[in-house]
């Protein structure tokens, strides 16, 4: 099976990804993660405000049959959080990349991007 | 160790299907997705390769004799082209495994007056346990152990009965709950029973290994992964063995994993003085179901608690029920806490609000 790997985000081998837009890097699972995990019935997110390093793991995901927790790609503050994936977790299966994102972080230290997966060396993985 | 496969590993394989270990298995999980699979089987019907499940023949003079003493139903009120549910214990009374136990009907083209189906991976166990007392009691029967002789295929859903009648010569009307008969399903005799685990009504077919895949093939509606059997069985309070009880892990009896209707104590099996016992007494602990009020979903191991924090008990099996989009699941809590009860289920440090109910937790 092919799965969706836009070329524009970066990503981690745990199956997140990253966009990084002014400084703002907002957070979800990849398109092969979805897949793994069936249908997402529940997504635990941090608050606001929290501050994250890279590598930690800041929430869950679980599906009917799993759980999985869900690790940041880079170090800052929460600020934002998808409340909608809350009411409909089901969006992390029907638009992993789009509505189903799951948090934005104010980017402590942007070199950390260098050390996460291009699109083609976490495409490789998942092939 | 490699895994077992079923007949049908060729086809999984190549429609997609998502494949798990189970019992020593190689099977099914998830063919499109699980609230998919679950809803076609609550609302019209689905069809699951149930091949790992065990099939341990016995006949001979003995067969019934033997078999009624090794599980706790009544074996002998069994007529020919009948079922029952029942557990296997041990002689103080804890359940090594659930399983259904036929009576072949007088037709059947094969060995064996009995078929016993044990749980995956408790094949070859249960037919060893079946020959040792035959030896010991010193009776006369024979025992064969035919898991990879023969595929099953269950059909399952309301809509289950006007499918297989359009692809089998059994007549279907006329036969009951837990009743079977041989019958051509795909040009191939198979034995067409009215049995499942989902809590829909539906069919188990038993074939000649062979033939699975014929059969498969011409009940072709959504094929269901163990995903959705999970999911389905949840719903019903249906047990998983190894899981819900485990003669090691979690040994109980069947009083308290809630299946007293298996039990038939005016019958001679191993286990039952000490079961009679239990009966007398009450359990100190039932099998009940917990429903989630707060947003979560309880798993195995996850502990249940007194609102102020007392402990409970531990939850054996736990979902997102597809039907309820609500976290259940079962665990065994003291036998005097009543169904309707405000609890809390732990889950990951944070105790959430949930009630215990009476299984199963909808209504067919």
């Amino acid at each position: 099976m092919n799965f969706d790997v836009p070329e524009d985000l970066r990503y981690l081998d745990t199956h997140e990804w990253v966009r990084v837009t002014d400084g703002t890097a907002r957070i979800g699972i990849s398109d092969f993660a979805q897949d793994e995990l069936g249908d997402v019935v529940f997504v635990d997110l941090p608050e606001e405000g929290e501050q994250l390093a890279a590598g930690d793991d800041f929430g869950v995901v679980e599906s009917i049959k799993a759980v999985s927790d869900i690790y940041t790609p880079v170090s800052g503050t929460v600020s934002a959080v998808n409340d909608a994936v809350e009411g409909e977790p089901e969006l992390l299966n029907d638009d992993p990349y789009g509505d189903g994102w799951l948090v934005e972080v104010e980017l402590a230290d942007e070199s950390e991007l260098d050390a996460l997966l291009s699109p083609d060396e976490y495409a490789d993985q998942t092939a | 160790m490699a895994l077992r496969q079923p007949p049908l590993a060729a086809s999984h394989e190549a429609g997609g299907a998502k494949r798990t270990e189970f019992g020593g298995w190689e099977m099914p999980v998830e063919f499109d997705s699980i609230r998919v699979e679950h809803e076609a089987v609550r609302e019209s019907v689905g069809r699951f390769d149930v091949s790992h499940m065990g099939q341990v023949l016995v006949g001979g003079p003995d067969a019934g004799r033997l078999t009624d003493r090794l599980v706790t139903n009544d074996v002998g009120a069994l007529g020919a082209g009948e079922s029952c549910y029942a557990a296997v214990t041990d002689d103080v009374g804890v359940m090594l495994d659930d399983t259904i136990v036929y009576r072949l009907p007088a037709d059947w083209p094969h060995e064996g007056e009995y078929l016993v189906v044990p749980n995956a991976g408790h094949d070859a166990e249960t037919a060893d346990r079946w020959r040792r007392f035959c030896d010991e009691w010193g009776l006369e029967a024979t025992v064969t152990n035919a898991t990879e002789q023969f595929g099953m295929v269950a059909l399952q859903g309301p809509d289950a009965e006007d499918l297989l009648a359009g692809e089998s010569d059994a007549d279907l009307a006329a036969l009951g709950r837990s009743e079977a008969v041989v019958a051509g399903v795909a040009g191939v005799d198979a034995l067409v029973a009215r049995t499942g685990y989902t809590g829909e009504p539906g069919f188990e077919l038993v074939v000649p290994w062979d033939a699975t895949g014929s059969v498969w093939d011409v009940v072709a509606c959504q094929p269901c992964g163990l995903g959705a059997r999970d999911t389905l069985r949840l719903e019903m309070g249906f047990l998983l063995s190894g899981q819900d009880f485990h003669p090691e892990e979690n040994p109980r009896n069947p009083f308290e994993a809630g299946i007293d209707f298996a039990v038939a104590l005016d019958t001679e099996f191993v286990g039952r003085d000490a079961l009679a016992g239990v009966d007398a007494e009450g359990p100190a602990e039932r099998l009940r179901g917990v429903e989630l009020i707060d947003r979560g979903v309880p798993r195995a191991g996850y502990p249940v608690t007194t609102p102020d924090g007392d402990p409970l008990g531990t939850v054996t099996s736990g979902t997102m029920s597809p039907t309820f989009e609500r976290g259940i699941g079962l665990a065994y809590l003291p036998a005097g806490l009543e169904p309707g009860t405000n609890v809390r289920v732990e889950i990951r440090d944070e105790p959430k609000k949930a009630r215990t109910t009476t299984t199963p937790f909808i209504d067919t």
